[in-house]
């Protein structure tokens, strides 16, 4: 263990110093190739032209690097490997696509993605939503928000066990350790096994997702709910709207390029959803995702990259448009900055 | 929202108690888990760990002395002993002899077993059986109990995960994943957005739009052109295709996008007039960098620094391709989830394993939660 620490801390201050290093090093080595000091003037002037065509490719150049190899190249080669066999090496067209459509599996997965799209994102966003509103009311609405934001920070398979542990089956007759079926038998109820009912389990599975994310919209929407101008709730209060017609008709419309930034967030979250299902169920029951399902058959039978990347190419289809709607956002935005 | 206006006293009053269930259904998930990893592990499957204040009662089976113990007395046979062991903190509640009533007669109580034979057992534990006809037979009469035990709580699940399953050394190689790979990008981030927000160079807009495109491509593209790489070099240079320089590497070119942009809108956003007075006093970009735009960007060097930590710790998928699953390799939450497989019963590994790998983020997500909080809004409400 003592080894692994020396070793850790090595790494990291090699690590950390060979990138100070190029930088430091990469920019000194400019200034010396093109001095823009003890020269004359218009030897000067020509070095620091010279300086400032390199020097921004000098600070951006690592990154571009890591994301070319890393984001860039791998993008263009799923692509590619797609349209090939298990192996990559033989072009079978769209063999690979038409096997998808005509697998069992991966249709039931396309269905429970599309359960998940449709419950996630609008159940986080609504809870977040009401908790926002009602913490902004009471004094102890930091501590409440606090509390719902936390699970955030939790990994998720740790929340897996920790509602593994809350959906616990233990035979009928036998003292239920689960919450859930200590409840149900308590009211008089049977004790299920909650993650191997088809249909019903993917609903256990988004509890779990949800449970971590509302905290995340609840910070945003909260946020986006102090911004709204107080004269205009003011000037509702006094021509007698209700709370609710307050929620619905003030409030909610001064905020909808949040809620929507929320919901996209969230639904780009849910198609990569890999670790819940995996450790859960890992798609049994009819449980599978496509990103479980995508992991499933990169490791199958020694791994069948053909069909992994496919269903990759499936996942990215499904993202692209909240992807031009980002850039177009962004280049509103800078206004070209 | 009914008592918005604030007026009522039964609306606030019902704000107050929607907030309350709120918070209560966030936080009892949590708590179910510290407090079972706190439990002794028998009790653990004994009762629910919302009684773990109160004693817990278990029924279980036993074996009374054999026909070797008896001893006669007054003209009756008796076998005598206890049917409890370990430290004397169980009591029992009830007996029985058969295991349709396994709880028939009280503590204390004598049970009349037929033909003169009866049977005894104190609360203590101890028994006596007694017959007017010698006792026979190889194997002692089985008894059923309910026994009682008191509240138990104990660190003994801790030493055990931390020591004999494991998780110490995963946890030792959790921190090795996720600090390199929480610095090298911050760095290599920083100079890059430095550079897209101040500094002139063709193909600048283009880049920009590149790297927003970038931050929602599903992780799932790169995995296996990734892994064909890493298997390649491996293969090709003889070392080894797992290693902690190539996550490291794997990570940061994940979190890059996410760095650039959260990076760059908040140095683009610093005032242009320090960065022109310090040009005119003759600094070059890379003084203007690391002597005034690395101070003024704490606070979101910060905020990011937050998430990536958390994003690299948190991480499963990442670390079951490329790491392997041995001992020096497999962090935390891979090691979580192997647990789930092999030891799936056993609640007291798993709630404890689960609290050692949720303790780190929510030690940094409670002493840092302003940057936190920061970081997502800067993140996602700019990000449109």
């Amino acid at each position: 263990m003592a080894a692994q620490i020396f070793s850790a801390v090595l790494v990291i201050v090699i690590g950390v110093g060979g990138c100070v290093a190029y930088f430091w090093g990469a920019n000194k080595l400019l200034d010396l190739v093109f001095p823009a000091h003890g020269v004359s003037g218009a030897a000067a002037v020509d070095n620091l032209r010279r300086q400032g065509l390199i020097r921004p490719w000098l600070f951006v150049g690592p990154a571009l690097l890591i994301l070319t190899v890393y984001l860039i190249y791998p993008v263009i080669d799923t692509l590619w490997l797609s349209f090939h066999d298990r192996g990559g090496q033989n072009f079978v067209g769209f063999a690979n696509y038409e096997w998808a459509f005509g697998d069992r599996e991966f249709r039931n997965s396309i269905l429970n993605n599309v359960l998940w799209l449709a419950v996630v994102p609008a159940a986080c966003t609504f809870l977040g939503l009401i908790i926002a509103v009602l913490t902004d009311r009471i004094w102890w609405g930091t501590i409440a928000k606090s509390l719902i934001f936390l699970p955030l920070a939790i990994s998720f398979v740790g929340a897996s066990v920790i509602w593994k542990f809350i959906y616990e089956y233990k035979g009928e007759g036998q003292t239920q350790i689960g919450i859930l079926n200590a409840i149900v038998t308590g009211l008089g109820g049977d004790p299920h096994v909650w993650i191997s009912i088809p249909f019903w389990n993917n609903f256990f599975l988004m509890i779990i997702l949800i449970w971590i994310q509302t905290g995340f919209a609840m910070v945003i929407l909260s946020s986006a709910l102090r911004g709204i101008p107080e004269e205009t709730i003011e000037a509702a209060v006094i021509d007698g709207a209700n709370p609710f017609q307050i929620f619905w008709k003030i409030m909610v419309p001064q905020i909808w390029g949040t809620i929507a930034v929320v919901w996209t967030t969230i639904t780009i979250l849910v198609l990569k959803v890999f670790d819940i299902v995996l450790t859960m169920t890992n798609g049994q029951w009819n449980s599978q995702v496509l990103a479980n399902l995508m992991f499933d058959w990169m490791f199958r039978g020694g791994g069948d990259f053909g069909r992994g990347a496919t269903i990759a190419i499936v996942i990215m289809i499904a993202v692209i448009p909240i992807m031009v709607w980002n850039i177009r956002q962004a280049n509103k935005e800078t206004g070209g900055h | 929202m009914a008592g918005s206006s604030g007026k009522s006293v039964v609306g606030r009053f019902g704000v107050h108690l929607a907030v309350l269930f709120f918070v209560a259904l966030w936080t009892v998930p949590t708590l179910g888990i510290l407090i079972s990893s706190l439990r002794d592990k028998d009790q653990i499957v004994a009762s629910g760990w919302w009684t773990a204040l109160t004693s817990s009662t278990r029924t279980e089976a036993g074996r009374l002395g054999t026909a070797a113990d008896q001893v006669e007395k007054d003209g009756k046979y008796e076998i005598a002993g206890t049917v409890l062991e370990g430290d004397g903190s169980r009591k029992i509640v009830a007996f029985g002899t058969r295991s349709q009533e396994p709880t028939k007669y009280k503590a204390g109580e004598v049970a009349d077993l037929g033909d003169g034979e009866t049977l005894q057992v104190n609360e203590d534990g101890t028994y006596v059986q007694s017959s007017p006809k010698t006792f026979e037979g190889e194997r002692g009469r089985r008894v059923y109990y309910s026994a009682s035990s008191p509240p138990k709580f104990t660190t003994q699940n801790y030493r055990t995960v931390l020591f004999s399953e494991g998780i110490g050394r995963s946890f030792l190689n959790s921190l090795t994943v996720t600090i390199p790979a929480t610095v090298i990008p911050i760095l290599i981030a920083a100079f890059a957005a430095y550079a897209l927000a101040w500094m002139r160079f063709p193909g600048r807009a283009l880049l920009i739009a590149v790297i927003i495109g970038l931050l929602v491509v599903p992780l799932q593209m790169s995995l296996i052109p990734l892994l064909k790489l890493y298997n390649g070099v491996g293969t090709f240079f003889g070392v080894p295709s797992k290693t902690y320089l190539g996550i490291w590497l794997a990570h940061t070119g994940f979190g890059l996008p996410f760095a650039i942009y959260l990076l760059r809108s908040y140095i683009a956003g610093l005032p242009r007039e320090i960065m022109e007075s310090a040009r005119i006093d003759g600094a070059s970009d890379f003084e203007i960098f690391v002597k005034i735009v690395l101070p003024l960007s704490f606070p979101v060097l910060a905020s990011f620094a937050i998430f990536q930590f958390l994003w690299v710790w948190n991480d499963l998928l990442v670390a079951m391709v490329f790491l392997g699953t041995e001992a020096d390799q497999i962090v935390l939450t891979a090691k979580l989830n192997a647990l789930l497989g092999s030891r799936g019963g056993d609640w007291e590994i798993l709630t404890t394993s689960a609290f050692v790998t949720i303790i780190v983020p929510l030690v940094v997500f409670f002493s840092l939660q302003r940057y936190f909080v920061r970081g997502l809004l800067a993140g996602s409400v700019k990000g449109g």
